[in-house]
């Protein structure tokens, strides 16, 4: 969703909302479509540790079984996104099937693919919406993140969108310690291109395990991000990706809850279904859309969504004031640094993650069960020039392996013959 | 993306014939539904069964308020209502009819 907005309490209510939402609903107000793991960047940050196609992607006919199924649950729209969506042979074969069954297609992009021509025919469609990924707003910022040359290509895409007349497309920050100083200039961009700006949160998923320490705000930039949402309201969008924010003060625009499992999935690639977009491991994975009862039978009955949809206490946060606003923060965002589920979020304002993060010491947090990075991403990502850049960051893993770790077959890849 | 929903939004006027937008799709729910507007990609909570129930018969009643009254909203009831539809008309998801 782009925006959320209440219509104001009509007597009587049922209860509240957020309530409702937390026991979740028969289908998602939305999800997340990852339809390949295939890219041509190597973000450092990648949540879904994209890279590589997976030979088992779902077939052109298993997608368009899938669009059925949310059409006749009415799910509103899917944000698509990889890997590099449009990488797929059948990428808009598959927008036009799920427009003409009424399920709108917003899509995630790098930008590479947005010719001018293709640009004209986005800006013809009320059901389809862009989101191109920018995470500077110099190159010298964006490029380090996402690879060199990428901010160029994004900028590129937005002119030739602009230029087609496409009015209020998406430009989608992750926000970092790096990029947190360049929030006006990002909205500045959003304004010269007629687009809206859109920020969300860096999560240590995938690959942004890897970075996260380095390049995760500090506390003083989470207030200035605060600050600064504050003071722009409902002009810029954040996926509700900040709602750990809320302890601040006033709760940003938004429902203000982790709707995993409750309102919001995510199918990916391979047609696995987890409960969000930021926790691809086993232990967030509800079902596959490929067994019987496809999508809706994994929405509806699996044991995963019907235990994330019972209600919850707050753990080792409930006896905290702020427990009403903040919820406990991202899940993803505790599972993927090791801290318990039921206690303080690792951004928690209080410090209290911090805190809990610094008593794991050495404990290893969960890795991610699935990883289709290509094996140059190592030696890709670092800066190729680093005088031309102003960020300081060298991107190693967060904890170094130890030998007894090693896997025998550790930088061992069958050739990828069916990639 | 059409910027037409924002010019067609209006000062509601609960006396005038209106209209569910062609271009939204209402999915009931336990709570009322929800409401997204496929043009303007607004998500719209409708908060109540009864309010569900005023938007979806707007289209065949010669006002807002014969669609309100018709739900059984009652006089007191009435301004919470208008209040409720009027925020619908301002982001376009209600949209004032010319012919009735």
């Amino acid at each position: 969703m782009t925006l959320v907005e209440d219509a104001p309490p009509a007597p009587a209510p049922v209860g509240k909302l957020v309530d409702q939402f937390q026991l979740g609903l028969d289908a998602p107000i939305c999800l997340t479509w990852e339809l390949t793991y295939a890219c041509n960047l190597a973000c450092v940050h990648c949540l879904s540790s994209s890279g590589r196609r997976d030979p088992d992607e779902l077939s052109t006919e298993e997608c368009k079984a899938v669009i059925d199924e949310l059409q006749r649950m009415q799910v509103f729209y899917v944000n698509i996104g990889g890997g590099e969506p449009t990488v797929r042979r059948d990428f808009w074969e598959l927008v036009d099937y799920a427009t003409a069954h009424h399920v709108g297609v917003k899509f995630s992009t790098n930008g590479s693919r947005i010719t001018p021509e293709v640009a004209r025919r986005l800006a013809a469609s009320d059901y389809v919406d862009v989101q191109i990924s920018l995470d500077g707003a110099t190159a010298a910022v964006n490029d380090v993140v996402r690879g060199e040359g990428s901010y160029a290509t994004a900028i590129g895409a937005m002119q030739n969108l602009n230029d087609a007349g496409f009015v209020g497309f998406k430009i989608s920050v992750v926000i970092t310690r790096e990029n947190v100083s360049q929030l006006d200039a990002f909205k500045a961009i959003a304004d010269q291109y007629g687009a809206q700006l859109r920020l969300t949160r860096l999560r240590p998923s995938g690959r942004g395990a890897d970075v996260w320490d380095q390049l995760h705000p500090t506390a003083a930039q989470q207030r200035e991000l605060y600050d600064w949402l504050m003071a722009h309201g409902e002009q810029v969008l954040t996926g509700d990706s900040f709602f750990h924010l809320a302890a601040f003060g006033e709760a940003l625009p938004g429902l203000n809850l982790c709707g995993a499992g409750r309102v919001v999935c995510l199918i990916d690639p391979v047609g696995d279904v987890y409960a969000c977009p930021f926790a691809i491991h086993d232990e967030f994975k509800a079902g596959n859309v490929r067994a019987e009862g496809g999508f809706a039978g994994v929405w509806r009955q699996s044991d995963l969504f019907t235990e994330l949809r019972q209600p919850t206490s707050g753990g080792a946060c409930s006896s905290c004031g702020h427990y009403d606003s903040c919820r406990g923060g991202c899940m993803a965002a505790k599972f993927f640094t090791g801290l318990p589920l039921d206690g303080p979020d690792p951004e928690c304002v209080r410090g209290l993650g911090e805190l809990s993060l610094a008593e794991l010491g050495d404990a290893m947090p969960p890795k991610p069960s699935l990883d289709h990075s290509r094996i140059t991403r190592r030696t890709s990502v670092e800066p190729s020039a680093p005088e031309q850049s102003s960020v300081a960051v060298a991107f190693t893993p967060r904890r170094p392996d130890r030998a007894c770790d090693e896997n025998p077959l550790a930088n061992f890849e069958p050739s990828p013959s069916s990639c | 993306m059409s910027t037409t929903a924002a010019s067609e939004a209006m000062a509601f006027d609960n006396g005038r014939p209106w209209a569910l937008s062609p271009q939204v799709a209402l999915r009931p729910e336990s709570f009322g539904a929800l409401a997204y507007h496929f043009g303007t990609r607004r998500l719209s909570f409708l908060k109540s069964p009864t309010l569900l129930a005023i938007v979806e018969s707007l289209g065949d009643q010669p006002s807002a308020v014969d669609a309100c009254r018709a739900a059984g909203v009652s006089d007191e009831a009435m301004p919470s209502y208008e209040k409720a539809l009027a925020t619908l008309a301002a982001s376009g998801m209600i949209c004032e009819r010319t012919a009735s």
